[in-house]
């Protein structure tokens, strides 16, 4: 058998899909951060708190309403989107004058409430959510076998990311957005109603979380603290990607995945450490990230 | 007239009783203070947590009468954790609120630093969540109770039982810390004391965000059985995606650390068949049914074995103080260790000289979703594990306070 570095090459390419699906989530949540960093200059928080709040919204949707795992796939993301637009219209707004750091805090404090309040209603042990029925099962590759859910996973996180990508860099209303983003009061001189663009951002950006967080419910623990354990290594992906870079987010959670799989294969110890190692040379060499632009 | 007569003289009786026992006891403070320490917020809330502050109250208010006029209370905080945050806090309470016991939940880091501020004032400290063999080996002192179960028990009850059953090679998924060491280290002794041998392990780090890798390097060693030295979430998602890639189909796993709550958050068609080692079981008895229900109405759970075990905890010191007619730390540990345990948490159970409370384990099974009766109907008991050989030997225990 083909080997490279002592491991065989079928195992090498199994931790290299692995390391895709996990990467997706990186990608998909990064990239929510990117967007909203980029038009709010909002370090959002709440980030991880929301892609729970998808998880369990699926799960309630299927416990209390009977709504499947499709339906909640559209479902979960509106409400948390509308969740969202609401945090952004009562409390965000007021702070864009400030400094980051109130943004910051502010939506740390809200990860507090909204994750105590799921944990007392639900606890933490988690709620079983299975795959669902038409992904169920698993495809021999002849190098591993593959769930087709994680399949599904990085095949929706792709058109979902790559998606943002093109409507933010290649069309009018990316443009108006990116305009936005680079002078508010210019753009609204133009006659473009920028209050309202910002909010849709940041509804669409934490509904990309609850997307995130739909996705996962079926392969992690649902439970109130699943997005604290992950929201500090995508914080990371974008700091390495470069703040509010949308391509750099989408690569950089790509590429970290595939790397904090290999890191678990050749030594398991480190792999939620790789990242952060990887975080601290990129801002040594590339203070402004990988794809980021100096200002 | 007679009857009046009667009446008083039974009324006058009583006041002397009461007044009798009142004057027995003599309690510091005039009362007891119980101290209870755990996670109240994080990963391990749910098996302890708020529900064994729960099982506390109960056991007071079941105890109470037993002490007419004195008055007991229950001091209680969440240490998240944190082992600095565990000691400070019950310094605190033995400083300040006068805590004459402290009851030590989940999370072995902060068990032994809070045994051991405890053990330096001379307060028993009663470990009832914690896996740590430690708190009766090296770190044993003449305070420390270690009462529901420990590292040794967990490897000797599932580890020997797997083996005996067929599963001979071994793979290790273990959590990359002080806890997860110890349990695969003395679940692989187990193992191959029985015969069985381990080809291997794999260390993730806590709170993992996810298992696929560490799987497939699990199910390429070829092993029979698959051994999950982790707890709580980690256990949790590792058995998700052992399910989701099929490495069930061609290896058992066996959960070395896992509670009810466990099984209740994963469903029984994800964990049917698996086998794990409990200290107490709602359904075992007669008595443990009876008080898992009153449990119920509060928390509308079932308990865990360690929300059982700080009831039984707390009755036990108390009644140690009612027998000993006093709170002085020295003469309840005697009386303590002096006292067979009979209650609905265990039965014939005593406390070593090392601190260890012997009481029979057991091996279960989890049932199938079509043996499963009602809610909670989680476990079938395949062996009653005696106390005995369930924890680590007399013989061979580190612990200075054992003479040889």
């Amino acid at each position: 058998m083909t080997e490279l570095f002592g491991i065989p090459l079928p195992a090498l390419l199994s931790q290299l899909l692995l390391g895709l699906v996990n990467g997706s989530f990186y990608a998909m949540l990064s990239l929510g951060l990117a967007v909203i960093f980029g038009l709010l200059n909002v370090i959002n928080f709440t980030h991880g708190a929301l892609y729970m709040m998808g998880a369990v919204f699926a799960w309630m949707g299927l416990t209390y309403f009977g709504l499947n795992y499709w339906v909640m796939l559209v479902v979960a993301p509106l409400l948390v989107g509308l969740f969202g637009i609401i945090v952004e219209r009562l409390l965000l707004r007021h702070l864009y004058k400030l400094d980051h750091l109130y943004g910051l805090l502010l939506t740390f404090g809200l990860v507090l409430l909204i994750e105590g309040l799921f944990r007392s209603f639900y606890g933490v042990s988690g709620l079983p959510y299975s795959v669902p029925e038409q992904l169920a099962g698993a495809t021999n590759l002849g190098f591993m076998i593959l769930p087709n859910y994680r399949a599904w996973v990085v095949v929706a996180s792709l058109i979902v990311c790559f998606g943002t990508w093109f409507v933010i860099e290649r069309t009018k209303l990316g443009a108006l957005l990116r305009a936005g983003t680079e002078n508010a009061q210019l753009t609204q001189a133009f006659g473009v109603n920028v209050p309202l663009m910002v909010t849709l951002t940041y509804g669409f950006g934490v509904a990309l979380a609850g997307f995130a967080g739909v996705l996962a419910a079926p392969i992690l623990q649902v439970q109130p603290l699943m997005g604290s354990n992950l929201i500090i290594v995508v914080f990371a992906v974008v700091v390495i990607g470069g703040m509010g870079s949308i391509m750099g987010s989408i690569l950089t959670g790509l590429g970290l995945g595939v790397i904090e799989g290999f890191t678990r294969v050749f030594y398991p110890e480190a792999s939620s450490t790789v990242v952060f190692v990887i975080m601290a040379i990129v801002l040594l060499i590339r203070p402004a990230g990988l794809f980021g632009k100096e200002k | 007239m007679k009857l009046k007569k009667i009446c008083a003289a039974l009324a006058m009786c009583g006041l002397a009783l009461g007044v009798g026992s009142a004057q027995a006891q003599k309690l510091s403070g005039d009362k007891i203070v119980i101290g209870f320490i755990t996670d109240m917020s994080s990963l391990y809330s749910d098996i302890d947590g708020q529900g064994g502050v729960e099982s506390i109250r109960m056991a007071i208010a079941d105890m109470e009468k037993q002490f007419p006029g004195k008055k007991i209370e229950l001091v209680f905080a969440d240490h998240q954790n944190k082992a600095d945050i565990a000691s400070s806090k019950i310094r605190e309470w033995i400083d300040q609120a006068g805590a004459d016991v402290i009851i030590g939940g989940t999370n072995s880091s902060t068990a032994l630093a809070g045994a051991k501020v405890a053990s330096e004032k001379k307060r028993p400290y009663i470990s009832i969540g914690a896996a740590s063999s430690r708190l009766t080996n090296e770190d044993c002192t003449p305070y420390i109770v270690h009462y529901a179960y420990d590292t040794v028990a967990l490897a000797n009850g599932t580890g020997a039982a797997v083996v005996k059953s067929g599963g001979k090679s071994w793979f290790f998924l273990t959590a990359d810390y002080a806890f997860g060491h110890s349990l695969e280290k003395d679940t692989g002794d187990v193992v191959k004391a029985a015969g069985g041998t381990v080809v291997g392990a794999v260390r993730h780090p806590l709170s993992a965000s996810d298992f696929s890798s560490f799987l497939l390097q699990a199910q390429n060693s070829k092993a029979q059985i698959l051994g999950l030295a982790n707890a709580g979430g980690d256990t949790i998602n590792s058995i998700k995606a052992a399910n989701e890639f099929g490495v069930t189909k061609n290896m058992k796993l066996a959960g070395l650390l896992m509670f009810i709550n466990d099984i209740h958050s994963l469903g029984l068609p994800t964990t049917q068949g698996m086998y794990l080692t409990d200290g107490w079981y709602w359904n075992q008895t007669p008595e443990s049914r009876e008080w898992a229900r009153r449990f119920f109405t509060k928390m509308k759970r079932m308990p865990s074995m360690l929300q059982a075990g700080d009831y039984s905890a707390v009755t036990q010191y108390l009644t140690a103080v009612k027998a000993a007619g006093t709170d002085d730390p020295d003469t309840v540990m005697a009386q303590l260790k002096k006292q067979k345990i009979n209650d609905m948490f265990a039965k014939n159970g005593y406390i070593r000289a090392d601190g260890r409370m012997i009481h029979d384990m057991y091996l279960m099974q989890v049932k199938s979703p079509a043996e499963s009766k009602e809610p909670w109907d989680y476990f079938k008991l395949v062996q009653t594990i005696p106390g005995e050989e369930a924890f680590t030997k007399l013989a061979n225990s580190r612990c200075p306070l054992v003479k040889k």
